[in-house]
């Protein structure tokens, strides 16, 4: 009996050695710096971070690509990871990825466990409604309209506090908002301007959607990155060089391209993150 | 430390209230599916082959549909095609349809339960009801079902358990529960990181640990002593 009991704990420690060193695996291809980045963006958000087959495009990509490259990585060394909201610091943190792109909005909270470059972009919390509606204007006339929003999202928060009794429906990703919009059981979506710009200028929703263009929160996007990183001057002086060159714009009208979406007045960005 | 601590006074209100919610959600989702489960197994164990064929269907469907499609299906083809509106207050909509989702699915669920207690009621039990003269819904009734009941603590009390746990995903279907608020609280503190994961799965353990407790004592002290 007692054999039997050392033979199970010593098959349990084998196991929980074969499952730790399986979580050990991805931190090893951090260990050849300088050979590949790992660029922590969006696969889902249209306009800023879309995996579409094997490539990766959007607004986010394009900023991402040009950094990477102004650090002296090009295109083939980098290595794009899926960076959804809740595992941003996470991955940052436990070097799984070198700097991430992915809709991060700079906050002091956020700065406790990571640091930022930046910002390349502020956007703005707005609304999207179907093109043909004239009856939104803005924030102010909300009043009984139905929402959508993501789940926990900063814009969610936001509206809740912002206009009392909204009937906000949340759900899990931006596109099953698109559908309720589409069929008119809400009448407007809600979040950052530019993530709302990207889904109506994806090829099926062209021209059905319209961006209201009255931002009513400012969301500047940084570069995250882990503590100890050297980079962020370097990241900082890339992203200006891209907004000198016109490089910025025109990624930016690529990826925004027949929804007359205008970004707000705070671009291109001019003050930055002080680099500690 | 401070920081945990200034989480529960920045949340500790909506923590509670969107906790209790999923209590709600359990409570009126589990008499719900009690009921139809039973009917279910009803049908399933009833001499009428088409009421079989119907509950067996029902089960293979519901069982094998993931709980997250039935909710989505609830927000985006009832609400979002159908428009449907049980309720003139916008977001009780969604706690109502919330609960048919979780009902229709743990149905699937508690009709096996039964199932599975009718299966220790022995083959005499429901010859004797017969040989006194009782038809099949008396005999089940009075004979088959009370049995079947005892037997079928445990399993039952595995469906309570999972329906307790499945309630968050009532996300899914647009109602503020507590793993809505969690997306929230992980968004606005990003500081706490993974604290903010544990105390809520710690808020479920709390609740299921004695319930789990609870149907173990109480198969012991109903089984049929035979």
């Amino acid at each position: 009996m007692r054999k039997n009991r050392f033979g199970a704990i010593a098959a349990m420690a084998a196991v929980a050695a074969l499952t730790l060193t399986a979580c050990g695996g991805s931190d090893n291809a951090g260990d050849g710096e300088g050979d590949k980045v790992r660029i922590g963006i969006k696969f889902d958000q249209p306009g800023l971070g879309f995996q579409d087959g094997s490539t990766y495009t959007g607004f986010d990509v394009d900023v991402a690509k040009y950094v990477a490259n102004e650090l002296g990585y090009t295109e083939d060394k980098i290595e794009f990871v899926s960076a959804p909201s809740a595992n941003r610091e996470t991955l940052l943190e436990t070097n799984q990825v070198d700097m991430i792109f992915a809709t991060y909005t700079i906050n002091d909270k956020r700065k406790e466990r990571v640091g930022f470059a930046g910002p390349y972009f502020i956007a703005g919390q707005d609304l999207l409604v179907r093109a043909d509606d004239s009856s939104i204007t803005g924030k102010d006339s909300l009043d009984g309209k139905k929402l959508c929003s993501v789940t926990g999202s900063t814009s969610a928060e936001n509206v809740k506090k912002d206009v009392p009794g909204v009937s906000l429906v949340e759900q899990q990703g931006y596109a099953d908002c698109l559908g309720l919009l589409e069929t008119g059981s809400i009448d407007a979506i809600t979040t950052d301007d530019i993530i709302l710009a990207g889904l109506a200028a994806t090829s099926a929703n062209k021209g059905k959607f319209k961006v209201v263009g009255k931002p009513f929160s400012e969301e500047p996007y940084g570069v995250g990155l882990n503590k100890t990183n050297d980079k962020c001057e370097k990241i900082n002086t890339a992203i200006k060089k891209m907004i000198d060159s016109g490089e910025w714009q025109k990624a930016l009208d690529k990826n925004t391209e027949g929804t007359g979406y205008k970004p707000s007045a705070l671009n291109p960005p001019t003050k930055f993150e002080a680099c500690s | 430390m401070q920081g945990y601590l200034s989480l529960w006074d920045e949340y500790g209100a909506r923590i509670m209230e969107s906790f209790w919610t999923n209590l709600q959600l359990t409570f009126w989702a589990f008499i719900a599916c009690a009921i139809l489960g039973t009917i279910l197994a009803i049908m399933r164990i009833s001499p009428i082959p088409s009421l079989r064929a119907f509950g067996t269907a029902y089960v293979n469907i519901f069982r094998n549909t993931p709980l997250t499609i039935i909710m989505t299906f609830g927000v985006l083809v009832l609400f979002g095609v159908f428009q449907l509106q049980l309720s003139s207050d916008f977001n009780f909509n969604f706690f109502q349809i919330a609960i048919i989702g979780l009902t229709i699915y743990h149905a699937a669920f508690f009709c096996e339960a039964i199932r599975s207690g009718v299966n220790t009621v022995p083959l005499g039990q429901a010859e004797a009801a017969r040989a006194i003269g009782l038809g099949f819904l008396p005999a089940a009734r009075l004979v088959i079902l009370p049995q079947a009941f005892r037997g079928a603590i445990v399993p039952m009390g595995n469906v309570l358990i999972a329906l307790i746990k499945n309630t968050t995903v009532a996300l899914a279907g647009s109602v503020a529960e507590i793993s809505g608020l969690m997306k929230t609280m992980i968004e606005y503190r990003a500081d706490l990181g993974v604290l903010i994961f544990l105390t809520v799965a710690l808020m479920f353990v709390v609740i299921v640990v004695p319930i789990g407790m609870l149907v173990t004592w109480l198969s012991k002290k109903l089984a049929v002593a035979r």
